[in-house]
């Protein structure tokens, strides 16, 4: 109970002082109507297996906002700590920030008590935060890792639920690379079955969901370290530009020009100077 | 998405599925579930199936139910996967640390009142239905039920969970006092196998597990293993 923790927030739930202002801005007067923006889901298929030696995670590389695909290179697989990696679907930024303070707060575990994180103890912080937030924070988590007490996966929603599996898959595409993983998943498979498992497991995902897509990741996770995949497969689509789309200055013809003078306020400047040690 | 606390966990909601927003963004995870314990002279038999759904889909097709408090102290968890485990989380902590201040076992109506200290206090926030069940010096073995609301009471034998419903009838009908650990056994595993049979939120395999003095016993009864009965 007396670990140091980084960024624990002080208060419990969350601050809504914003939530005026977001009023306001949105049913504002008729010019001044601003839509607020969309939080961007990772609407993603990841999927992990436990194998002979260790842990296989994958993800796809596709993040959305809507319809559109907004980064075409995500990187959903996020570093925990040396032995331990975490696939995050739901709201990206939540995933994100979520698997950056746990990364932090294991770092700092490590290193006041001198010994390598477990799997277990990452799994606990996420649970305790997240049950926490009462599912405000939209983090479908996959945690694998290996550890002086073997090799785990692990689950964790975002109310807070965990549940420890041999494989499991999660995101929007999870049906579809669940129905692969159920077929093929056989314990203590070699690394190259284990590979081609996840890895067809994600591509079936990626066939069959509108909100995955793109290139496949694999992370490879044994006793002896990490083998981090980007990207293990590449898209057939290249999505290369087709041809130059810069023009000519000149090519649109004029019609008027405006100019309007911007009314800027003249600050008023001082200098101070700073009194610095000596060398 | 806090809503779906209200929702019971036998309503169907098929009618809410939508390609682009999947069930598990919009319905909690939840363990629509059948769980059971008898008590017996010299300790407890206690079951569950294993089934954890999110909405329509089986989040957890091998879900373990049946959670350790204590050496000789289980829970059977039923309602929010999140909610029970965190409930039981803290309990196993207050228990453990009650027990070590002791320096003696705890007992298992200890157990079952932080149970209900926890889920009557927090009614409004949380779904959880637990029986709590073990071994102790004093009482032998002894059941304990805290459904949703956070009541508490001692019962021979207790069902809980959304398949329960279907059971009642069985466990009343079959449920004879002084039954030897053998029979407690069968009866458990073919009320089970009853609910997981009629309830769309359980099913799974069958994992059971006998609290006496000498320690815990596990099994599971996988699918095709459960015991048949004809309905033609």
């Amino acid at each position: 109970m007396a670990l140091s923790c980084v960024l624990e927030p002080a208060l419990s739930g969350f601050n809504f002082e914003n939530s005026t202002r977001n009023n306001v801005l949105e049913n504002g007067s008729e010019e001044g109507k601003i839509k607020a923006p969309k939080p961007m889901k990772t609407g993603t298929t990841i999927a992990g297996v436990v194998y002979k030696d260790g842990v296989v995670l994958g993800a796809d590389t596709r993040a959305t906002s809507d319809e559109v695909v907004a980064d075409k290179m995500c990187a959903k697989i996020h570093y925990i700590a040396p032995n331990i990696y975490c696939c995050g679907a739901g709201t990206a930024a939540d995933t994100e920030k979520t698997t950056d303070m746990l990364s932090s707060n294991l770092t700092i575990f490590s290193l006041n008590s001198g010994r390598n994180p477990r799997v277990v103890m990452a799994v606990n912080i996420l649970q305790d935060m997240l049950f926490r937030y009462r599912g405000m924070i939209g983090a479908n988590l996959i945690l694998g890792g290996v550890d002086c007490t073997g090799s785990h996966l692990y689950t964790v929603g975002p109310y807070g639920s965990m549940d420890k599996v041999p494989y499991l898959a999660m995101g929007s595409g999870n049906l579809a690379a669940m129905g692969i993983l159920e077929d093929r998943f056989k314990v203590n498979m070699d690394l190259e079955e284990a590979k081609a498992l996840v890895s067809d497991a994600i591509h079936a995902g990626i066939m069959s969901d509108l909100g995955s897509g793109n290139n496949i990741d694999l992370c490879v996770i044994t006793k002896e370290g990490v083998d981090y995949i980007r990207p293990h497969r590449e898209s057939p689509y290249n999505y290369k530009r087709q041809a130059k789309y810069k023009y000519k200055p000149g090519t649109t013809p004029v019609l008027s020009k405006t100019v309007t003078q911007l009314e800027l306020e003249l600050v008023h400047e001082t200098v101070q100077k700073m009194e610095t040690g000596s060398s | 998405m806090a809503a779906a606390l209200q929702y019971p966990a036998n309503v169907s909601s098929f009618n809410s599925y939508n390609d682009l927003f999947p069930d598990w963004t919009q319905k909690e995870v939840s363990t629509g579930t059948t769980i059971m314990a008898v008590e017996f002279d010299g300790g407890v038999v206690m079951g569950a199936d294993s089934r954890t759904t999110t909405g329509a889909y089986i989040a957890n097709r091998v879900t373990d139910k049946l959670t350790p408090i204590h050496d000789r102290i289980f829970c059977c968890r039923s309602g929010s996967a999140a909610d029970t485990q965190a409930i039981a989380d803290a309990v196993t902590y207050q228990l453990g640390f009650h027990s070590i201040e002791l320096d003696e076992a705890p007992l298992v109506q200890t157990a079952a009142s932080l149970f209900r200290d926890m889920c009557y206090r927090y009614r409004e926030e949380l779904m959880a239905g637990i029986i709590v069940a073990g071994w102790d010096k004093r009482r032998g073995g002894q059941v304990y039920t805290v459904p949703v609301g956070g009541m508490m009471s001692r019962q021979p034998v207790s069902v809980g969970g959304s398949g329960s419903s279907y059971i009642y009838g069985y466990v009343d009908s079959n449920y004879k006092a002084e039954m030897s650990k053998e029979e407690c056994l069968k009866f458990t595993a073919g009320a089970l196998a009853l609910a997981m049979e009629r309830d769309g939120s359980s099913g799974g395999v069958v994992r059971l597990a006998v609290i006496t003095e000498q320690g815990v016993e596990r099994q599971v009864i996988l699918g095709n293993q459960l015991p048949q009965f004809s309905t033609v």
